[in-house]
């Protein structure tokens, strides 16, 4: 039956068609033909599924990506489902409202996708190059540890820092992250680095 | 050939990947809406049941989270209106949701927060199939399922009047109902539904309803322990018990959970239908009498218009007085 | 937390103070809900407002956002005075039977030794008696005046139940149930947890409340078992990995802390961390610092850390004040101190405090980076947003430098859980547009600096041409690498102590645990706390086992919990001085006359004679600290101290504001409010449906919760002329906010102090981008201040006005 037949003309469709219908016409045929269209097909079917950790609290829920592709194997992987992985000890398959919406958060239309720069006083974005990008912040970093690099202080004792510049880690990244972000943002003397766990 | 699905025994395990054959096929339908003479079910599935231990619900949505994600739904972002329930009421892209109240118990005059995962309860003796006018647009299965079929449905909005618990919405653009399957693409391959797979305190769990009415008896017993004299299992028999059950703190009081019928029934007028409308040949126009019958008494706004109802009502004349034999026709279909 | 998720399974008790378990945490609440039903336990919720936590408790307490500390201390009091004291614990495993210096003592809301010229205690007398050996005196007979038993029963004497009733707002009866159901778990077979968050936290005396709960539990015996614990619940996926890493700035890895200038030679530093056992056969752990520390800087600097050199030692930076803070850079920023700020996964705008303040001083940089998947309100900080960021572009002169990043669905990794379970996760999805690894942005950052130093020279370029650098792709080091890399290696055979022509490990093989690591150069180790995460049987924090031996919930083949795979914290304090557990039903560890054996691996060394040997390690004493001595900058007990902005007074001290010792700069001190002019409470938190600022964007999660929204009471509505849904602004010194009004029963006026005190509650889950409605968070109110021991923002606790606001505002 056609979906968007309204209300009205389904009414006077039955009108015209009562008197020449009986149900003894409706046998089980038609009934079963009705409800053949019924259960939606499982949408996993076929997905490859990848075992992950929700990025959300300290719960560290264990969860089950499933994608269309398989990343592993080299081909384009399109996340079509997220869920709370059964075997998991801690949340034994449960997740929370923000771990059962995971992929709203993955596939958020206010993602970052490209390096973007803007300019003093602009009032825009531009979409730049990862090398402009990354060439610029690296010159920033160089003039200003050049700059204000302190190698001793008054008392002529070694002290290597740099307090001009600052930097936040991420504790949604991982340790990984975490261990490259310290030894790189140290190697420079940098002193004024926080994580979420200071507030 | 594709391994046949199991029967779903919990809520708690790993969705498959590789294809299986569906184990809830239309051969295990026992109820269509507006059909006549279904064909008896080949074989009886295991009756199932969702049960939501109020005293366990933390409120979190993660239910409305995993129904909306499973059900590829996209209800509107909506604003605040000085409560918690968001979106503010079921509508067709939420099929469940958590409603609030806060009660202060005369007897201990302590505040109460009763949460309530509001839904469709799966009736044992569906007032939504019995309403409906289109045939095969609602089934119900041996294993209590309670489902709508969107391609046979015509948006009329009967089922929301038939509806004890006032829960299937229309689709204001695809003029269709639409409400909780109680998945029934998990349920057809041995999942629980996706609600009570996410549920963080498993508050909501799923099972054949014989166990999940243990699990009750269980949960009761410690609540009388902690001093909830009343604590009870919901299953209303006035609609033949239902498919998802509630364990109550105050089972003597369902209406304090934002208005969770005291004794759910289904209207008079849809058991008065198998009378009068029985011969009429045609379960549509018996469901337009029906639709116009109920709008006068629940006086609601619907998708009925007045206009629509005088249409309605004619064309019922128009039938009874053109094949006044078919007046003996079966209602069967609603049984 | 000393325990984990799956072990609150086994209390009797669960008590949710301080944070809001079940909203933040739902599936950990999981195992207080798996306690209830099958365990028979008891759930108390205190809180200024009735949570979705409360929702389930079998009794809910309010209490005034600031006044934890009387509360605890009074239910210290109770157990004291009713005698709810696991005495055999607190005899042998805590320091109460300890002498503490005559010249110590406690009058007026203040400990000896305050100076209030520079805002500090000389704290000299906050430490124990001492023999000849430095070694401490007790008294096992607790009849001693200035035994640590004795001095916290004087100490704690005021804090009577009309005292704490009157200062917390909490009801005198509904008090002292609570104080019954918890002494009840003195009893060697009964336990409770403690599940704290951020509501014990932001607070200028947030180390303090924790210290209240720890010392609570250290009496009532319930450290070390299943069961119990002080379970900090901590906020995001891998705040545990990154503060375990020490990305905070006075941190190194493995608790280590970072050099300060005072200490410029490396003997300087590990002579402060001798750690030598105060009394004979004790353990005192961190006596293996300099393994640790020599093991670290071998993982830093590789080749070009040699003894010679003191092992590189010299090129880390050397701290010259405490911490540099996020307060105090802000404040550093706002006068035009800091040039460069970088923010990684990280949005200050709004999880800082005093927003107003935050746009002046990010608008003073010269260049700020945002390394994110997604799009902060810190990175467009510049972008007029009407009300919601209400700035001028064109006045606002800091370059913006947006890089993409990939999201946790998009990298491999591990991440630290609450319980210090390092769990390992695999890439699912191709990243969007030219998003790219944390890693490899981070990489390319240093490798492009490093390469301006090679052709240019500059300013001491050592530490960054020194660093060692072997990864296979030097462009990208890759996940598994930097994984191993802070496991640790070995640099050299490592020769068997037991059979020295035998090697336990060999030159190059990764190290089992951190019981191999060496001070002589010949190990390394990025953080000896990991050690073990990945051996050479592979990567322990990919382990899938969930077979559950003991049925305690430990799970010791799933992942990887440091430190060695060890999921309980001070577990050999389970059982008695005999190794026999306290409670045989709840059996975790026992000694079996040769070694300890059980579920969990021992806290203590497999064959340390328990009658011997005591069971915290971790302190050179071997016992736990009732009296914490030095420790805390502001106090051995916890005292009870006013919030910065509070509505009723100090009752010690009438002059006191705030946290005598906390550091408040200049100009925020100025912005400070009263409660005359602002007669309300705010109080900051999560609401379930949202996490932080990231699940706004999430489209679901927008709709769940789509508009930021205040709660108040029924009795302030009518106070103020408030309807339920309607628009309020609530404002103060620092700034102004608009709000859709949340009217309920749920929150009530407390009565203090013979004034009714009303909170306002601020959800702080809403910005200016994502998919929910624009608003704001309460940080456009809060106090840039912080506790006096860590500088954490005291974002709990401000006061405000709110009045109804008419109108649709527009964007």
């Amino acid at each position: 039956m056609n979906v968007n037949l309204s209300r009205r003309s389904f009414l006077k469709l039955a009108g015209a068609g009562a008197a020449a219908t009986s149900l003894g016409a409706m046998g089980f045929g038609a009934a079963e033909a009705a409800v053949a269209a019924r259960v939606r097909p499982f949408k996993l079917v076929t997905t490859t599924e990848t075992r992950s950790i929700c990025t959300y609290c300290s719960v560290a829920c264990g969860i089950i990506m499933y994608s269309n592709g398989d990343f592993k194997a080299g081909e384009q992987a399109e996340l079509v489902h997220i869920e709370g992985d059964a075997d998991h000890p801690t949340n034994r398959g449960t997740l929370c409202p923000k771990g059962a919406a995971l992929k709203d958060f993955i596939k958020s239309e206010t993602r970052t996708t490209v390096p973007r720069y803007r300019e003093p006083g602009g009032t825009a974005w531009r979409e730049v190059s990862w090398d402009f990008a990354l060439d610029k912040i690296a010159r920033h970093i160089k003039d200003d540890r050049d700059a204000n690099f302190v190698e001793t202080n008054d008392a002529g004792v070694t002290v290597n820092r740099w307090t001009t510049a600052g930097f936040l880690a991420a504790s949604g990244g991982t340790n990984e992250t975490g261990w490259l972000t310290w030894k790189t943002t140290r190697a420079l003397g940098l002193l004024p680095l926080d994580n979420q766990a200071r507030v | 050939m594709t391994t046949l699905a199991p029967e779903p025994l919990t809520a708690a395990s790993n969705p498959p990947t590789q294809p299986l054959e569906s184990n809830l096929l239309p051969t295990d339908v026992r109820r269509i809406s507006a059909t006549a003479h279904v064909p008896p079910p080949t074989r009886q599935l295991t009756e199932v049941a969702k049960l939501i231990d109020v005293s366990k619900c933390i409120g979190c949505k993660a239910c409305q989270s995993a129904c909306i994600q499973w059900n590829d739904t996209h209800p509107a972002v909506e604003e605040n209106v000085g409560i918690y329930e968001n979106p503010h009421d079921l509508t067709p892209d939420m099929f469940t949701l958590m409603r609030f109240a806060e009660w202060e118990n005369p007897e201990t005059n302590e505040l109460e927060w009763l949460i309530r995962k509001d839904g469709c309860m799966h009736c044992e003796d569906p007032g939504c199939l019995k309403s409906c006018p289109a045939p095969g647009a609602i089934v119900q299965y041996t294993n209590g399922v309670v489902d709508f079929i969107s391609d046979n449905c015509i948006g009329c909005g009967y089922c929301v009047k038939g509806c004890p618990f006032d829960v299937p919405r229309i689709h204001k653009t695809a003029h269709v109902s639409k409400k909780c399957t109680l998945c029934s693409d998990r349920i057809a391959v041995g999942q629980g539904p996706a609600c009570a797979k996410a549920c963080p305190t498993q508050c909501i769990t799923f099972g054949p309803k014989e166990e999940m009415k243990a699990l009750a008896a269980e949960r009761v017993e410690d609540l009388k322990e902690r001093g909830y004299d009343n604590a009870g299992l919901y299953d209303p028999q006035g609609v033949g018990g239902t498919h998802v059950m509630y364990v109550l703190h105050h089972a003597d009081k369902p209406s304090i959970y934002s208005g969770l019928p005291d004794d759910p029934r289904i209207s008079p007028l849809v058991e008065a239908w198998k009378g009068p409308a029985k011969k009429l040949g045609l379960m549509a126009a018996g469901a337009a009498f029906l639709g116009s019958a109920l709008h006068g008494i629940f006086a609601k706004p619907n998708e009925v218009s007045e206009h629509e109802e005088e249409e309605a009502e004619e064309l019922y004349e128009d039938i009874v007085h053109e094949a006044p034999e078919a007046a003996e026709a079966s209602g069967e279909a609603a049984r | 937390m000393t325990n984990a998720w799956t072990d609150i399974k086994n209390t009797d008790l669960v008590i949710v103070m301080g944070g809001n378990a079940a909203e933040a945490h739902p599936c950990g609440f999981k195992w207080v809900t798996e306690a209830k039903h099958h365990n028979g336990a008891k759930l108390i919720v205190v809180d200024p407002r009735f949570t979705r936590t409360a929702s389930v408790a079998d009794v809910y307490a309010p209490v005034r956002p600031g006044s934890d500390i009387a509360w605890l201390m009074g239910v210290i009091r109770y157990c004291l005075k009713n005698d709810k004291v696991q005495w055999d614990y607190v005899k042998a495993y805590t320091n109460a039977t300890y002498l503490i210096r005559e010249d110590f003592g406690w009058s007026e809301g203040l400990f000896t030794g305050y100076d209030e010229e520079k805002r500090d205690f000389d704290r000299s007398s906050w430490e124990y008696q001492m023999d000849d050996q430095g070694q401490p005196l007790t008294d096992p007979t607790l009849t001693h005046p200035r035994c640590v038993w004795n001095l916290l029963k004087e100490h704690v004497e005021v804090y009577t139940p009309e005292f704490v009733s009157n200062l917390t707002g909490t009801p005198i009866d509904r008090y002292l149930q609570i104080c019954g159901m918890i002494g009840e778990t003195s009893a060697k077979d009964k336990v409770m947890t403690s599940l704290y968050a951020l509501g014990w936290t932001q607070h200028s005396k947030g180390a303090q409340n924790i210290r209240g709960m720890a010392m609570l539990q250290l009496i009532l015996g319930n450290i070390g078992l299943p069961g119990g614990g002080v379970n900090a619940l901590r906020g995001h996926a891998n705040i545990q990995g990154l503060t375990d890493i020490g990305l905070l700035s006075h941190m190194m890895p493995g608790y280590m802390n970072l050099p300060t200038e005072r200490e410029p030679e490396l003997a300087d530093w590990l002579k402060a961390r001798e750690n030598k056992p105060m009394f004979p056969g004790q353990t005192s752990f961190w006596r293996n610092t300099d393994k640790f520390m020599v093991s670290f800087l071998k993982s830093l600097w590789g080749e070009k850390a040699q003894a010679e050199n003191d092992w590189g030692y010299g090129w880390l930076p050397k701290l010259d004040v405490p911490y540099y803070d996020i307060l105090r850079v802000f404040d550093m920023m706002d006068r035009g101190e800091v040039n460069l700020y970088i923010c990684q996964g990280f949005n200050p705008l709004l999880s800082f405090p005093n927003r107003a303040k935050l746009t002046s001083a990010l608008s003073k940089l010269k260049l700020l980076v945002s390394i994110d998947p997604l799009q902060t309100e810190t990175v467009n900080f510049w972008q007029d947003h009407g009300i919601y960021n209400d700035v001028d572009p064109t006045k606002i002169m800091t370059e913006v430098i947006e890089l993409p990043s990939t999201c946790f669905a998009e990298d491999d990794g591990a991440t630290v859980n609450s319980g210090r379970w390092l769990q390992w996760h695999w890439q699912a999805a191709t990243p969007p547009g030219s998003a790219k690894h944390d890693t490899w942005i981070m990489a390319q950052l240093f490798l492009r600096v490093k390469k301006l130093y090679e052709e240019e020279g500059g300013a001491n370029p050592e530490p960054i041409m020194s660093l060692s650098w072997d990864y296979h792709e030097p462009e990208n080091p890759h996940p598994e690498e930097l994984a191993k890399e802070m496991n640790g290696r070995a640099l050299a055979d490592l020769p068997d102590p037991n059979d020295p022509t035998k090697a336990i490990r060999k030159a190059g093989e990764l190290l089992d645990n951190f019981g191999q690591l060496r001070a002589d150069g010949s190990t390394m180790s990025g953080c000896w706390i990991y050690a073990g995460s990945w051996t050479e049987a592979g990567n322990m924090m990919a382990r899938r086992d969930n077979h559950d031996e003991g049925g305690v919930g430990t799970y010791l083949g799933w992942t990887f919990a440091w430190p060695a795979n060890r999921r309980i914290l001070y577990n050999r304090a389970s059982c008695d001085l005999q190794g026999k557990p306290w409670d045989p039903k709840r059996k975790l560890l026992e000694w079996n006359g040769a070694r300890w054996e059980g579920f969990d691996v021992p806290d203590i060394s497999p064959t340390a004679k328990p009658e011997e040997v005591m069971p915290f390690i971790m302190n050179p004493e071997g016992t736990a600290r009732l009296f914490s001595r030095k420790l805390l900058r502001d106090g051995p007990f916890p005292t009870h101290m006013e919030p910065w902005e509070s509505p009723i007074q100090n009752p010690f001290n009438k002059e006191m504001r705030g946290n005598p010792v906390g550091r408040i700069f200049p100009q925020d001190l100025a912005q400070l409010g009263t409660s005359e002019e602002f007669p309300f409470v705010g109080t900051s938190y999560r609401l379930t449906e949202h996490f932080h600022y990231w699940t706004k964007h999430s489209k679901t999660n927008a709709v769940l919760q789509p508009e930021f929204f205040v709660e108040i009471s029924v009795e302030l509505a009518e106070l103020r002329g408030i309807r339920k849904g309607g628009r309020v602004r609530i404002w103060n010194k620092r700034g102004e906010i608009w709000a859709k009004a949340v009217v309920t029963k749920r929150i009530k006026p407390l009565l203090c102090d013979g004034k009714e005190v009303h909170v306002v509650g601020v959800p702080l889950h809403w910005g200016f981008m994502g998919a929910a409605r624009k608003g704001f968070g309460p940080n456009s109110l809060t106090v840039f201040a912080g506790d006096a021991n860590i500088d954490t923002p005291e974002s709990k606790v401000f006061l405000v006005n709110i009045e109804p606001a008419s109108g649709d505002l527009i964007a």
